[in-house]
């Protein structure tokens, strides 16, 4: 039985304010774990939220953690608005990584300014490749993207894994699963001494404002919304659907691919198996808690990038568990969501029997 | 299979079945009922009378027990009840057939019908029950098929019969007839005048005066949320039925003659088509020609090929190029946005969702089909001119509403047909395809729908109407086709015809080379 009904008017004001609601939530609950832990939730909150931004470096750190999450969270919105549901990323944003990665391999000793730039191009073209896959399968085969691009993923991590341990593996490794360290002409410099911090985030920055305009202003971004919110009336104005798909996921492959070159070849310097701590994951939350508006992605891009800093400055000031960033994630999420719905429906006054 | 006789508690002689005093029902914007008094009796007929937004609905929903009343009280045969969800008021013995119909599309028939039952049910026995009741009067369903393949007019027979299985005491029929062939609505009148002598009361909603006429034994008629009247239907004339209804005389179109040249501007040649979906109908040569300045109708009810024709026309399933023309060029590969950009203009029968996004304003909706009036340039959109465009449509199509930046979805279904009809005739079509135009309009807004459409072909543009309404055919159109089991009739100038002869194509008459004379229309 129903607990819920629509509501008539969903109020925009409400949609807005379920993501600050949504942390809100999140703070408290959140007080209450610590509790239970022992720890005193302000401290731990000082900890969290305070403490990684108290020093130059953990502003360094926040935008390298910011711009990956931002940069893929902007393809993804794309996608999701027209409900194309890439939840691959992770896997786009590793082929990107490799194809990046394998420029600069093969391109070890050229000392040129344009390797960097084909690292970024290549892995673009790799990461559109990989979001190309699941669009082909969807149009020709109508498979469900959602599952196609997880899968993916998985292809991704062990083809990865498979380059790391074999073809590419770092001869001087001993043995470790990591290809070589890039050259200086295959890396992003940083900016600071002894901050990580590099030019990367400019991509994000430009690809942020290019995805403002494109969403607010290119009839592209209206017909994919439009193909989202009412499929038929995409179809009688005329509008694609195949293209649809194929926009959406070759391009949030693309931002992914892009933002993978910007870990191999920036924070990471190499190729291995941790080049991602879960980015294509965490961009989907970081999509929707930004409203699927390249503004409020921005903002959510960097909120989940502190909570990746909150999570280890726990872990060392804490002792507490590294799951605490993916609770803490999972927590925003599930409360986003759970707001989310109390904008579109309202708790029926009392349960009655479906006629429907 | 049991479905269990209603619970004897007829009443003594003279009382009446249902009786509501002083129902007042508010919304935040509207007093959609204010002190509504309603009598009915055992085995009485009585209709609603009222435009769209007059109240109607929300006074069945109130007896029903969907929606619950902010005052007032309600006697049912004699005792004081509170009716507080559907399936009390099953349990009372009433029943309602929604003018909006709640069916899951993923179920068949049988499952949807077993769904709305509250007590347990055995399917076969149920699905061999479905199929007796619904021959029996006279709206025959598969309970097997799916709901989803389904047209409006078959998913409200599913709807009809759910209720005639519960055996009620009050049966309310909200707009029941407008998908029906007259030879049906005549059907189904005798059914409703066999329940009404079994004793059943019935609570009839229409505007449609003559069907109330020949129907219902007397009349409640509501305006603005209040009762306005109440009448003997038979000692009426529609004058003074629509006075009391509309608060003023019954608009009647103007047909002119067309003055210029009538050349074709919409063929069709030999269009067959197999529909993707399993259920849908298949079309089998059709062939029509509607020329500038006429308005060439398609009769026939929904399920027999018109939602197949009408994707067909519009472009949003393609075929051989030949097989469409707009002005002898072959148009039937292009997709709906290229079709629209030679000329075709287009008007689906759902308004919400297909032929307007709901959740976007009216300025957006402009650019979902208007965009090549400058409402796009070099792939990005122009936002002041869709507001600019939405705000002179809404201006010279008297659309009601709150401004170009209000949601499509805020609108009321007249309103937003008259906003979509507008768009279309602005990018200035030499053809236009309407389905279904005044489908849940009220009678001022449809009366003006229909002045529109007749005026734009009389500026020399084609027009194809596709309509489930025969009155509205006959006032509106030149000539006059039956669209029945995917086969087209021949196109027949309006004097030369009439509703009866309409109707027996309707049933598939008009190719009697495959089919045995059925007795079925009587």
């Amino acid at each position: 039985m129903p607990l819920l009904e629509p509501r008539s008017t969903p109020s925009a004001q409400m949609r807005l304010l379920s993501p600050l609601i949504a942390i809100g939530l999140t703070l408290a609950v959140g007080s209450v774990l610590f509790l239970a832990l022992g720890k005193n939730p302000v401290e731990a909150f000082t900890v969290f939220f305070v403490q990684p931004l108290s020093s130059g470096n953990g502003w360094s750190e926040l935008m390298v953690k910011a711009g990956p999450l931002i940069l893929i969270a902007q393809g993804l919105a794309i996608g999701f608005r027209a409900r194309i549901y890439n939840i691959g990323a992770e896997g786009q944003l590793i082929v990107g990584a490799l194809a990046g990665g394998g420029v600069a391999i093969a391109l070890d000793g050229v000392d040129a300014w344009w390797v960097l730039p084909l690292m970024v191009v290549a892995g673009a073209i790799g990461g559109a490749l990989w979001g190309a896959v699941p669009a082909l399968l969807k149009t020709r085969f109508n498979a469900e993207e959602t599952l196609t691009t997880l899968m993916l993923t998985y292809i991704a991590s062990f083809t990865l894994s498979y380059m790391v341990n074999g073809p590419w593996r770092d001869p001087e490794g001993m043995n470790f699963p990591q290809s070589i360290m890039f050259g200086d002409p295959a890396l992003f410099s940083p900016w600071f001494e002894g901050m990580r911090v590099n030019a990367s985030i400019l991509i994000a920055a430009v690809a942020s404002i290019a995805f403002w305009i494109f969403t607010s202003r290119s009839f592209l971004a209206y017909q994919l919304t439009v193909g989202g919110l009412a499929p038929a009336a995409a179809r009688y104005a005329g509008f694609s659907a195949q293209r649809t798909v194929w926009v959406s996921l070759v391009l949030s492959g693309l931002t992914a691919g892009i933002a993978g070159v910007g870990e191999v070849a920036g924070p990471v310097g190499q190729l291995n198996l941790n080049i991602s701590p879960g980015y294509g994951f965490a961009a989907i939350i970081v999509a929707y808690l930004g409203r699927l508006n390249a503004v409020g992605i921005v903002l959510a891009g960097l909120l989940m990038a502190l909570l990746y800093l909150g999570g280890e400055a726990a872990q060392v000031a804490l002792q507490l568990p590294a799951a605490i960033t993916g609770l803490f994630q999972g927590m925003l999420l599930f409360f986003l969501l759970g707001t989310d719905v109390f904008v579109d429906y309202r708790l029926k006054p009392r349960p009655k029997p479906a006629y429907a | 299979m049991s479905i269990p006789p209603p619970p004897f508690s007829g009443p003594p002689t003279g009382m009446p079945r249902l009786e509501l005093s002083g129902i007042t029902k508010r919304y935040p914007s509207v007093v959609a009922n204010d002190g509504i008094n309603l009598k009915v009796g055992p085995g009485e007929i009585h209709a609603v009378l009222g435009e769209n937004g007059a109240g109607k609905s929300t006074l069945m929903k109130i007896i029903y027990g969907a929606v619950q009343a902010d005052a007032g009280q309600i006697q049912w045969n004699g005792r004081e009840v509170v009716v507080a969800n559907p399936a009390e008021a099953r349990r009372l013995g009433i029943g309602m057939v929604f003018q909006h119909f709640s069916l899951f599309e993923t179920l068949s028939v049988v499952e949807n019908i077993a769904l709305a039952l509250d007590e347990p049910f055995d399917l076969k026995a149920l699905a061999i029950r479905v199929k007796e009741v619904s021959t029996r009067y006279g709206l025959p369903l598969d309970p097997d098929r799916l709901v989803h393949s389904l047209s409006v007019g078959e998913r409200q027979r599913v709807e009809i019969v759910r209720c005639l299985l519960q055996q009620p005491q009050l049966l309310i029929l909200d707009e029941p007839t407008s998908v029906l062939t007259p030879q049906a609505v005549q059907k189904l009148f005798e059914t409703l005048r066999r329940l009404a002598a079994e004793g059943v009361s019935i609570l009839y909603i229409s505007h449609k005066l003559h069907e109330i006429q020949s129907l219902c034994h007397s009349a409640t008629v509501m305006r603005g949320g209040k009762v306005t009247g109440t009448a003997t239907p038979s000692r009426e004339t529609p004058a003074s039925l629509a006075r009391m209804m509309i608060g003023r005389e019954l608009p009647v179109c103007e047909v002119p003659a067309y003055t210029g040249i009538a050349t074709p501007a919409l063929t069709v040649n030999r269009l067959s088509l197999v529909p993707d979906d399993p259920f849908g109908t298949r079309l089998q040569d059709i062939e029509l020609e509607v020329h500038r300045g006429e308005i060439l109708g398609i009769a026939g009810i929904s399920g027999n090929g018109q939602a197949e024709l009408l994707a067909a026309l519009s472009g949003e399933t393609t075929g051989a190029a030949e097989a469409v023309k707009l002005v002898g060029l072959p148009v039937g590969h292009l997709d709906a946005g290229r079709r629209r950009k030679h000329g075709l203009a287009f008007v689906p029968e759902e308004r919400l969702g297909r032929g307007a996004v709901p959740s976007m304003s009216l300025a957006d909706n402009a650019t979902l089909t208007a965009q090549r009036q400058g409402l796009v340039k070099k792939g990005f959109l122009r936002p002041k001119a869709a507001w600019d465009f939405a705000k002179r449509c809404i201006e010279r199509f008297d659309v009601r509403c709150g401004g170009p930046g209000a949601a499509a979805r805020s609108l009321s279904g007249g309103n937003l047909q008259k906003f979509i009809v507008g768009r279309e005739i602005m990018q200035q079509p030499i053809a236009m395809v309407v389905a279904q135009p005044t489908w849940g309009v009220d009678v001022g807004a449809a009366a003006f729908l229909r002045q529109t459409l007749i005026d734009l072909s009389r500026q020399g543009v084609a027009i194809l109407v596709i309509s489930e309404e025969l009155e509205e055919l006959f006032e509106i159109c030149d000539r006059i086709a039956v669209l029945a089991e995917g086969r087209l009739g021949p196109a027949v100038p309006k004097a030369e015809t009439n509703a009866e002869k309409i109707g027996m194509q309707m049933s598939g008459l008009f190719a009697p080379a495959d089919k045995e004379p059925a007795h079925a229309a009587a």
